[in-house]
């Protein structure tokens, strides 16, 4: 009974886990893309939780007899005991006196959280209408319509509109720039839904009697993971720059909060003398969204090469 | 190489070696391979996949993946120039002009958004200066020669409105238009249903020797082999096995290799078995129906008629083959049968109740009874999740323990010829045979009433194809299974089938037993079927190996 | 063909109907009485109540919507609460600026970013591809706002070759209305490069993947007519897509740039109408981006027949 039984030699399942996790890694490390946007974003993560420990000052802190400061002015102060503290305006200050180094480095606080937030929420919402739409036929063309209008309003549009109905708070913020991104997450999921369900192991785990859920959890579910991650990437970079350009526009959170597009938009009036008030924030915000940018391409190209074109 | 005649050979390759990339698991795609096409012949190049054959074919083009594969030693010669060495731009002016190659897969070889006499006239633009009127008349005349009809509307016309034969049509146009001496077929009738393939080699033979070109000819069927070659090379792992004329190799082979290759093509003959006429019907249709509606607004309903009005009988222990070409309505059936689309109208009867419209919750009870195995191995096994994984679902579903689910499988493995140990590797760790038999064992996990093998080992190699083929007969043998196998190909049917059911355009129009369908076709369809299976009078399953 | 242009265009319908319903309720949530704010400070009870009776507030909803719909269909959008004047009218005040910057930035995108996209895919995996593929994520990545003012610094302040802000009409004369409009609109235009050149190059590798490609070689076709014949032909479809869906980038675009160069067009319009709760203009304004959206996302539809001759309806 056992004559003819082949020998397989290939290494066992959990040891293979482990060196497909090890080879990916490896992957990742080797891609330039992948390290310059983790390096550069983990430099942006280490200011934005070590703030008060880079020798800032209270970002809110109104000094109106140094206002509009260029870079590099030095700042004393003569303390009550007689001893001179010296302070430098490392990136000058904005029209109320406010050291914009302080703000710029607070600044990465709000930018990272929205950015953070947005992505895990609108990943969430979307792959759970996502999933349903692929996998429920009749549900499919009211969610596609639903999104097909969602996706018609131009992203910022619809959350200068949400803004506008109420106060900007963070949680606010969050929830209007993450909507608009809800529609996209759910075509991709569905895509995906679409293209595996016709798979013939889903066909013959249909016919070994598989129930939808552990369908959907078994089979479909570890095929999306990797194209969500690259996409939440981009959403991220996505949702920081809106946050950036509500700020900016002056309809975003409380022009008081320090964030990189409030700064700028502090800065705008006097851009012609005092450039810095725009270039400073101007330049870690650009330099955020490349290496997010730069991440989620090295991303894709390593987890998730098929999804190349899907951009 | 024996004889050394006057005749010059019109393409002489000489150990040429093609290097893989560093990390593949061998050296050399092929090693030392010396082989010519003599003028106004047809050699057949001949291996299973892996072998290398297209490599070589494509070495010769100069179409090698630039920076994956490169020839690192030996010459090519065409008419005495040595390919591996000429310019870009003499490479350039050689192909199309005096070699020139046709594809595999006509429909995704021709440009979608190019009219096919554009296509054909774009060589005419690059190798001659001939002007519209010279190469319109030129496209139209090579078209006749393909005998197409319909000339001009023909060559006005997209590659997606012909048929699969028609663009295969065009591409030969399009090799031969400027008469080159060397034409590279590379499995130019693997995509096509069997009476195309047969009037496209047909077609070939006669435009070979009426252009007296020679061919390198390249398949893994010695049917078409049988059919069309005047010598045969066989390679296999890269190397060259065997050479010599085609009634030789075919007949008395010199390597055991050959010979296993040759004898595990099915013959064309259907054996008897002890009828099984009394053994209870497990699965019957009456007037199974699929018809697919596409439906717009302001557009023409389209319905088509995937199949229609279906009868067929299943027994215990025999099994029942569904034979047709692409688009007959074979696969229909069987997904309909296993309920993985459900039917438009008619009853299918498990034994005595009809699954046909119930509901997904009461068919669950049931699905356990019949079961499916797909064509491509590669895809129907989830690749994140173990074997043993995949294997035990089903049982988990219906409320066995995992432990004693793990343990139903390895009881199963040595039934499937596979070691139980391996029950915790992954999918891709696996060959395409081993990975058909895993699928084998994941449906006779559910302990079935039936079996439905859809193409089952279609895409597998001959030799793997026919140790599947033996596999699943001695399943349904040991466990006296009915079977229902649907196939493209008749020798396969011919294998394996007790009765068998002809589809044609979604009807079935033959069915019967094995025996007498084979032996004594009613239905025109059929014999037209039959009549166009490549080698069918050869007798593969008792060459003799010459001393 | 026929057939489909009227299926896609019903398709359309609904998609407009759940924006139209999406933004009438977000007129309906928003805070605050509308007859209250349009009476302004110093309205008394007795305005109040006649301003409601004639915008129709006393009505069912489903009224209120309907009459809404069919103002909207005239061209009425009701009476800004800001600006005290028809919506419609400010909005065609505003109108030429922005399509004047919508269409100068198309026409930069499409001359740049299918040109170097084609080069990159050529040039695949060489220096070249590498550095217009770098260039791409940079650009993709500095926000149009940044961009902007770096422009301005560079080219207006520094060196004295672009005016540094505002918009001259075209009624003023061609060049100096061009001369203008070249700063915003390379602004703008820098992220629809990168995107339209991205995918331009990835359609393209994947084009050249396919098995007709190899037939093109194997006829003996240079390589740059297989890239521009074969290839470029092929790969239009989803670039195309991209152009039409990267629209919402353009709106997106114009909103900020227009601010940064202090363009009095409609991006600058719905930024003071949000900024003074002006819902009416708003919800115009939402309403006529979205309608842009899908009727540019229609068109494109339409030209998927002309460039692949698959797509047949």
């Amino acid at each position: 009974m056992t004559e003819g039984i082949e020998k397989i030699v290939p290494p066992a399942g959990s040891a293979y886990v482990v060196m497909r996790i090890a080879k990916i890694c490896q992957q990742l490390t080797r891609n330039y893309s992948v390290m310059f946007g983790a390096i550069v974003l983990g430099f942006v993560i280490f200011i934005a939780i070590f703030a008060p420990y880079l020798d800032t000052m209270d970002p809110g802190a109104i000094d109106l007899a140094w206002r509009n400061n260029k870079p590099g002015v030095k700042h004393f102060t003569i303390l009550p005991d007689g001893t001179v503290q010296e302070w430098t305006y490392r990136m000058g200050t904005d029209t109320l006196g406010r050291d914009t180094y302080s703000r710029v480095i607070y600044g990465a606080q709000v930018s990272l959280a929205v950015g953070f937030l947005v992505a895990m929420l609108s990943l969430a919402i979307g792959l759970v209408i996502g999933l349903v739409a692929g996998y429920i036929r009749w549900l499919d063309a009211i969610v596609l319509r639903l999104m097909d209008g969602l996706m018609a309003i131009p992203g910022i549009l619809l959350a200068i509109t949400m803004v506008s109905l109420v106060n900007a708070s963070l949680l606010t913020l969050i929830l209007a720039i993450a909507i608009p991104e809800i529609p996209r997450v759910v075509r991709l999921v569905r895509s995906i839904v679409l293209s595996i369900r016709d798979e013939p192991y889903v066909e013959a785990a249909v016919s070994v009697g598989t129930r939808l859920p552990m369908i959907l959890l078994r089979h479909l579910l570890p095929n999306i993971v990797a194209p969500l991650i690259v996409m939440g990437t981009y959403i991220c970079g996505s949702a920081i720059l809106v946050e950036a350009v509500l700020s900016f526009l002056g309809v975003g959170i409380s022009p008081e909060t320090p964030t990189w597009g409030n700064i700028m938009a502090e800065g705008r009036l006097l851009f012609r003398i005092y450039p810095h008030n725009i270039l400073f924030p101007g330049i870690f915000l650009a330099a955020t969204l490349l290496a997010i940018n730069m991440l989620g391409d090295g991303l894709r190209d390593t987890l998730d090469p098929r999804m190349r074109k899907r951009l | 190489m024996t004889d050394e005649s006057k005749i010059q050979p019109i393409l002489e390759i000489k150990n040429l070696t093609v290097d893989l990339p560093n990390d593949s698991d061998r050296i050399h795609a092929i090693e030392e391979i010396s082989i010519y096409v003599d003028p106004c012949e047809i050699l057949c190049l001949v291996g299973e996949s892996g072998s290398g054959k297209s490599v070589t074919a494509f070495s010769v083009m100069g179409l090698l993946p630039k920076d994956q594969l490169t020839p690192s030693s030996g010459t090519i010669d065409l008419m005495g120039e040595n390919l591996l060495e000429v310019s870009a731009k003499r490479l350039r002016e050689l192909r199309g002009a005096r070699m020139s190659m046709i594809f595999q897969e006509p429909m995704t070889a021709l440009n979608p958004t190019m009219t096919c006499g554009d296509q054909i006239n774009e060589v005419l633009v690059t190798h001659t200066s001939m002007n519209y009127a010279m190469r319109r008349a030129k496209v139209i005349n090579i078209l006749g020669q393909m005998q197409l009809t319909d000339l001009s509307s023909i060559a006005d016309s997209y590659p997606h409105q012909l048929s699969g034969g028609q663009r295969q049509r065009i591409m030969i146009a399009m090799a031969l238009v400027l008469d080159p001496v060397l034409l590279i077929a590379d499995e130019p009738t693997t995509a096509l249903d069997v009476t195309t393939q047969e009037q496209i080699l047909r077609l070939i033979k006669e435009i070979q020797h009426n252009h007296e070109t020679a061919v390198l000819f390249i398949t893994h069927d010695f049917g078409v082999v049988a059919e069309i070659a005047d010598r045969v090379v066989v390679m296999q792992a890269g190397r060259v096995i065997e050479q010599g004329p085609a009634k030789l190799v075919l007949k008395q082979p010199n390597s055991p290799y050959t010979k296993m290759l040759i004898s595990s093509v099915p013959n064309f003959v259907s054996h008897c078995r002890p009828l099984t006429k009394n053994a209870p019907i497990v699965l019957a249709t009456k007037n199974l129906c699929k018809t697919y509606v596409r439906r717009g607004l302001f557009q023409k309903t389209r319905e088509i008629r995937a199949a229609h009005s279906v009868n067929l009988e299943i027994r215990r222990g025999a099994t029942l083959g569904i034979v047709g070409e692409s688009g007959s309505g074979k696969s229909t059936v069987a997904r309909c049968i296993a309920r993985l689309i459900d039917p438009t109208s008619g009853h299918i009867y498990l034994e005595s109740y009809d699954i046909a419209q119930v509901s997904q919750n009461s068919l669950r009870a049931l699905r356990s009874r019949v079961q499916i195995i797909f064509q491509d191995p590669y895809r129907s096994l989830n690749p994140r999740r173990t074997v043993g994984a995949s294997i035990i679902e089903g049982l988990v579903n219906y409320g066995m323990s995992k432990k004693e689910a793990y343990n139903r499988a390895c009881l199963l493995m040595p039934l499937v010829r596979i070691d139980p140990d391996v029950l915790n590797r992954f999918p891709h760790q696996f060959s395409g045979g081993q990975r058909q038999r895993i699928c084998i064992a994941r449906a006779l996990a559910m302990e079935p009433d039936l079996i439905i093998a859809d193409e089952a080992v279609s895409a597998l190699d001959v030799s793997v194809q026919s140790q599947v083929l033996e596999l699943l007969d001695d399943v349904r043998r040991r466990l006296n299974l009915a079977v229902l196998f649907i196939t493209h190909d008749l020798r396969v049917a011919a294998q394996v089938c007790d009765t068998v059911a002809v589809m044609h355009r979604g009807e079935v129009v033959e069915y019967g037993e094995a025996t007498r369908v084979f032996d004594n076709p009613q239905h025109e369809y059929t014999r037209a079927l039959f009549a166009a299976a490549p080698g069918r009078g050869f007798d593969f399953a008792n060459v003799s190996i010459s001393t | 063909m026929f057939g489909f242009v009227v299926n896609r265009l019903l398709a359309t319908i609904p998609v407009m109907m759940i924006v139209t319903i999406f933004v009438f309720l977000f007129l309906r949530l928003a805070p605050g009485d509308p007859a209250a704010v349009l009476a302004g400070d110093n309205g008394s009870p007795q305005q109040i109540i006649e301003i409601r009776e004639r915008l129709g507030l006393n009505q069912p909803v489903l009224v209120q919507f309907g009459t809404w719909i069919l103002g909207i269909a005239k061209g009425d959008f009701g009476k800004s609460y800001f600006f005290k004047k028809q919506v419609s009218e400010l909005i065609l005040l505003r109108v030429e600026p922005t399509i004047a910057l919508a269409t100068t930035t198309l026409i930069i995108t499409i001359l740049v970013a299918i040109p170097i996209g084609v080069i990159a895919a050529y040039k695949h995996d060489t220096w070249i591809d590498w550095i217009i593929m770098t260039l791409s994520v940079v650009g993709f990545s500095i926000p149009a706002f940044v961009l902007g003012y770096i422009l301005i610094y560079l080219f207006a302040i520094e060196i004295n070759l672009f005016p540094v802000q505002g918009y001259k009409p075209l009624a003023e004369g061609f060049w100096p209305f061009l001369h203008q409009l070249i700063l915003p609109s390379l602004t703008i235009s820098a992220i629809y490069i990168a995107l339209i050149a991205r995918i331009t190059r990835a359609s393209i590798l994947e084009v050249l993947g396919e098995d007709y490609i190899r037939t093109a070689y194997a006829k003996g076709l240079k390589p740059n007519s297989v890239l521009l014949k074969h290839a470029l032909r092929n790969a239009a479809v989803p670039i195309v897509t991209v152009i039409g869906i990267g629209i919402a980038l353009l709106t997106g675009g114009v909103i900020v740039t227009e601010s940064v160069y202090n363009i009095p067009g409609i991006g600058r319009l719905i930024v003071d109408a949000v900024l003074n709760r002006d819902y009416p203009t708003i919800q115009a304004i939402v309403i006529l981006f979205s309608f842009f959206y899908v009727i540019v996302n229609l068109l494109v539809d339409l030209t998927y027949s002309l460039l692949d001759p698959r797509i047949r309806y």
